[in-house]
Formats: structure tokens, C-alpha cells, sequence
């Protein structure tokens, strides 16, 4: 099983060196909404400071989005779902490889870049690696609800939007616990302990709940 | 074919039977076929013809289990707990091939997916007549080659039941009697053929299914009877 789930991970991960396209792309969105927003608010330090975690958590639910909608499609349209289907494993070891190997290309970087972009919006140090530490404990939650809607929306053409619109409204929790926990970082009432381990309660939650539903959406869709 | 079957179980391989009875597919509301039945022993292979549009391919995704019967009963014996979907091999229109990884890194990753692993990529793709694209991208291949490619997953592993969509799309001749070839080594060794097919596949003593579509079986049960009945014993050619 352990075997079955590092081919896939290293099969996914090879792909997405291979091809390029949606890891380095999800970055390039997060940091043009990062960018735009100094733009469309002004030269405000303090303001950019207070509210530039929710900036970034923000862009980062968006960046989440690019990408998500062939995690399974791609291999649903030439087959390769059909040869998972016949691996000797429960295809929820399946789900879960491609949703790490996704997580690995695309959340991970967004996490890693989130300090360097934190400069954008008037950060200072210790904010900036609160809410790197956020999203690193909150980009896996959005990757597996994501994966829900991806794994419903598999066998539509075009579902990008629909898959938007479908898991966007379940990543709010997510969303809530990341800005208030990198928030908390910068000063407030609030210990910055609570809401990350919240935010990393949802990540838990998030990766049994997602696993099970996406494979069950798959078994389904067919 | 009995000397076959018991060749093939001495020989220590698995010895798979399938049975199908009564089997019934439908589609969007719509029937497609009903009352299929059959019995595979190990060595066994069945042809599926009918016109297009008859419900072979979904003979087959039913068999593969993704696809779920209306009716009827599939049973699978001597394979101890292994679900029918992992002792089977499916080559069908959309190859599960990845167009940006290697030939090779497409078999290792099937050998390394499926289990059970037999053959080294490399041996396999040299047996199908394609050792010079191990490290080719498969974007770059041929559709002979890519079903070829295809093709050499059913030796990187060991499935005791192979089930072919239209195995010889795309193929020339010279591919299609190693095809013909291989089929036969499979058999020999107690493997089981699943064929979908409009054209013949070189399978000596297979039987055939012809899938008639249900509102004309009425007028063809007497055709459909006589296939049943000679495909014990008739070459299928």
C-alpha cells in the first residue's frame, strides 16, 4: 500500500515537472492579487499592515482554485482513473496520494512564498512568518475540500467555474481561522496558539472528510 | 481445451474462473443487452462481437467494475480475497497512458500500481517490437505505438483475466499476430481472454458472444442459441 502510494505521489509530482503549468501559475495568480491590491487601495502602510494576512489568505483560497479542477479530470479523460481503479488498493489511498502530490506543487509553494510577498503589503517580520505558518497549516485543508468538488465536477467539461463555486463557500471556516490565527500574531486579546490549532483541527478534519467524499464522488460519477 | 486448464493449474498459476449469468446493462435509462451468460475456465477465451453501439465495451466496464449490471450475477473463483478488479488487466480505447511520461515510466508506473510485477518495462516494450521507445515521451509516439505501449502493461504485471476493447485498433499486421502470440502464452499459462472485438483476433478454440441488441432478440434467439451452443466447440476465426 505504502508502495502504491509513493508511485502515485512520484508519478503526480514527475507530471507536474514535466508539464509545468498549474504550480507555477497558482503562484504567479497569488502574487498578482497580492500586487493589485497596494494598486486599488493606496500607499497606506498602516492599513496594508492591519489587513494585509486576510490579503494574503485571501489570494492564496483564490490561488487554490487554479489548477484544481484537472486533479482528477486529466485522468479521468485518458484512462489512468480506470487503472487506478484496478490497483489492489481502496481508491481513498488513491484520492489521498493525488491530493498530496497536488498539495506538495501547489499549496506548499504558496506557504514558502507568503513571507516574500508579506513585503507587498507592508508586513512585518514576525507577521510574515505568522501567516506563513498559517498557510502552511491551512493550504492542506483547502486542497482537500477541493478536491471534493474536483472529484464531483471530474466528468463535466468545463467544470472549473462550477467547482468554484461549489467549494468556495466550504473553505470559509478555513479562511476564518487562518487570518484570525496570523492576525493574532500581530497583537490582540487573542493567544496565537487557539486559532492555529483550530486551523489545524480543520486541516484533520478537512483531509478524512475530503478523502472519503472525493472517492466516494469518483466511484459515483462513473 | 481441459488439457490446457490443467496444464495451466500445474504449472501453480492462479486459477481463475468467471461466471456470468443472466447479466443485464443499462445506459441512461435505456436497456442494452440482457441475459448474458457465460462460464470462463482457466485457458478459456470468449470473443464479444455485435454491431456497434451493442454493449461490448460496456460487457467489459461491467466486468471491470466500473460500471454496475442491472440484473444478473458475476462470480469469480480460486482467486482467494482478490476482488475482481485487481485480478484484471483492461487495454480499451482510452489507454491510461500519461503523453508526457516515458514509455517506460508509464509501464513503471503501472508495474508499481498494479502489483504482482512480472516483467522489467524494458523487456516488455522489447517484446512488443518498441525497445527504442523506452525514453520516449508517449506524446511523441504513434496511435499503433501508443496502443502497442498500451499493450506491454498486460506483461510488466501478472492479471490472471485480460479484457481487450478492441485490442487490434490501430495495429499493423505483423503487431497484431504478436498480439495473437501473447494472447496464446497467456492462456497457456492458465489466463483468461476477454476480447471485444470486430475483427479476428487469431484466438484458437475461443468462444464467442454475440450481443444482440433485446428488442430484436425475439427474431435472432434461434442465431443466438446456435452461437451459444457451437462455442464450446467451433474455432473462431
Amino acid at each position: 500500500m505504502i508502495g502504491v502510494f509513493a508511485a502515485l505521489v512520484a508519478r503526480d509530482l514527475a507530471l507536474a515537472t514535466r508539464i509545468g503549468g498549474s504550480g507555477a501559475l497558482s503562484l504567479v495568480f497569488f502574487l498578482m492579487i497580492v500586487a493589485l491590491v497596494p494598486f486599488a487601495l493606496g500607499p497606506d502602510l498602516n492599513l496594508l499592515a492591519r489587513i494585509g494576512p486576510a490579503i494574503l489568505w485571501l489570494a492564496a483560497v483564490l490561488a487554490t482554485l487554479i489548477g484544481l479542477d484537472r486533479l482528477f479530470q486529466a485522468d479521468a479523460e485518458d484512462g489512468s482513473l480506470d487503472l487506478m481503479g484496478a490497483a489492489p488498493v481502496p481508491l481513498e489511498i488513491v484520492v489521498l496520494a493525488k491530493v498530496t502530490a497536488h498539495w506538495l506543487t501547489t499549496g506548499l509553494p504558496l506557504a514558502l512564498a507568503a513571507p516574500l510577498f508579506g513585503l507587498l503589503v507592508a508586513l512585518d517580520g514576525a507577521g510574515m512568518g505568522a501567516t506563513a505558518l498559517t498557510l502552511l497549516a491551512g493550504t492542506p485543508a483547502l486542497t482537500f475540500i477541493g478536491a471534493v468538488g474536483a472529484a464531483l465536477t471530474a466528468s463535466i467539461r468545463r467544470g472549473g467555474l462550477i467547482l468554484a463555486v461549489l467549494v468556495l463557500p466550504l473553505m470559509v471556516p478555513t479562511l476564518i481561522f487562518g487570518v484570525s490565527a496570523a492576525q493574532a500574531a500581530l497583537g490582540g486579546t487573542v493567544p496565537f496558539a487557539t486559532p492555529l490549532s483550530i486551523l489545524a483541527g480543520l486541516t484533520l478534519i478537512a483531509a478524512v472528510v475530503g478523502t472519503l467524499a472525493a472517492a466516494a464522488a469518483l466511484r459515483w460519477s462513473e | 481445451m481441459e488439457a490446457r486448464a490443467a496444464r495451466g493449474r500445474g504449472r501453480g498459476s492462479p486459477g481463475l474462473r468467471l461466471s456470468v449469468e443472466d447479466l443485464a446493462c443499462r445506459r441512461s435509462g435505456r436497456r442494452i443487452f440482457a441475459g448474458l451468460s457465460f462460464a470462463l475456465a482457466p485457458g478459456q477465451a470468449l470473443a464479444v462481437t455485435g454491431r456497434n453501439g451493442a454493449g461490448k465495451s460496456s460487457l467489459l466496464a461491467i466486468l471491470s467494475g466500473r460500471l454496475r449490471p442491472d440484473a444478473g450475477r458475476i462470480r469469480v473463483t480460486d482467486v482467494g480475497e482478490a476482488s475482481l478488479p485487481e485480478c484484471l488487466h483492461g487495454v480499451g480505447h482510452r489507454d491510461g497512458l500519461k503523453a508526457a511520461l516515458t514509455a517506460g515510466e508509464n509501464l513503471a508506473f503501472a508495474r508499481a500500481l498494479l502489483g504482482a510485477p512480472r516483467m522489467e518495462p524494458r523487456a516488455a516494450l522489447a517484446r512488443l517490437g518498441l525497445d527504442h521507445a523506452h525514453d520516449l515521451p508517449v506524446a511523441y509516439l504513434s496511435a499503433g505505438q501508443r496502443r502497442r505501449v498500451a499493450l506491454a502493461r498486460l506483461l510488466v504485471c501478472h492479471r490472471p483475466l485480460w479484457l481487450l476493447d478492441e485490442p487490434t485498433a490501430a495495429l499493423d499486421a505483423a503487431s497484431q499476430a504478436l498480439l495473437a502470440g501473447l494472447m496464446e502464452e497467456h492462456r497457456a499459462g492458465g489466463g483468461l481472454v476477454v476480447a471485444a472485438t470486430h475483427q479476428a483476433l487469431g484466438l484458437a478454440d475461443a468462444m464467442t458472444l454475440a450481443i444482440e441488441p433485446p428488442e430484436q432478440s425475439q427474431q435472432s434467439q434461434q442465431s443466438q442459441q446456435s452461437a451459444h451452443a457451437m462455442a464450446d466447440a467451433e474455432d473462431w476465426l
